[in-house]
């Protein structure tokens, strides 16, 4: 079930606000700890609220692992700007980063746990929308 | 508190139960479903939990499904495991809840 020649799957958590997103990865962070590659981000270009492609694709960068990317995200254009993120990877990435349909905040917390045991992506992912199951 | 008769099985296919009771003040909330899931998942046994020893049966290893059980502190935990690193399993999951999880 570990994987340690690939790391553990990383997680990124979109919000349309950056107070939440943080306060999300605050969560992660100490209710899981550091073994799960973790960014953040939220807010639009201009600092309101909102999300911006370009701040997803740079947190996905940010917590890229061999083993996959899961992306948390609220509502509407968090959702719908993460995937046109996830669109603009290059292609041997493209298949590697899943947008999970889940609470963010729970979602963030349930999918680092995942992934902390050294869990695959699709693990990670079922875990995370147990919330909704 | 342990329950010190912890059924042995000569066969890996007949799990081993026992059971312990909840000390931190929070009971299973969020972050000791965490702690308790990512300790299951360091074992290849199948580790199930309740609150009864009938049942119903709750995967250890599903932080879901951990919180969901909404167990209280002064509850008791009871445990099933089967597999071939059950015995070291079950005792890593009977110390957790011993120590509270490291909250008291």
């Amino acid at each position: 079930m570990s994987s340690p020649d690939r790391g553990n799957v990383g997680i990124v958590i979109v919000s349309h606000s950056p107070k939440i997103a943080e306060g999300a990865a605050d969560m992660v962070r100490q209710m899981v700890g550091n073994a799960v590659p973790l960014a953040w981000t939220g807010g639009d270009v201009d600092g309101g609220l909102g999300t911006n492609v370009a701040g997803i694709l740079e947190a996905i960068e940010a917590a890229w692992s061999a083993a996959g990317v899961a992306v948390l995200v609220d509502l509407g254009g968090a959702e719908t700007n993460s995937e046109m993120a996830v669109e603009m990877l290059a292609e041997d990435r493209r298949a590697r980063v899943v947008v999970c349909n889940a609470p963010v905040v729970e979602g963030a917390v349930i999918a680092a746990t995942e992934s902390s045991g050294g869990s695959s992506l699709a693990a990670v992912k079922r875990s995370a929308e147990e919330f909704y199951a | 508190m342990h329950d010190a008769h912890a059924s042995r099985a000569g066969e890996t296919s007949v799990p081993l139960t026992a059971s312990a009771v909840l000390v931190n003040k929070v009971g299973l909330h969020a972050r000791p479903s965490v702690k308790l899931t990512q300790c299951a998942k360091r074992f290849a046994a199948k580790i199930e939990l309740a609150l009864s020893g009938d049942g119903p049966w709750t995967d250890a290893k599903s932080p879901v499904k951990v919180m969901r059980v909404k167990a209280p502190q002064g509850a008791t935990l009871h445990f099933r495991v089967a597999g071939p690193d059950g015995e070291v399993a079950l005792a890593a999951m009977l110390a957790l809840v011993h120590d509270g999880f490291g909250e008291a």
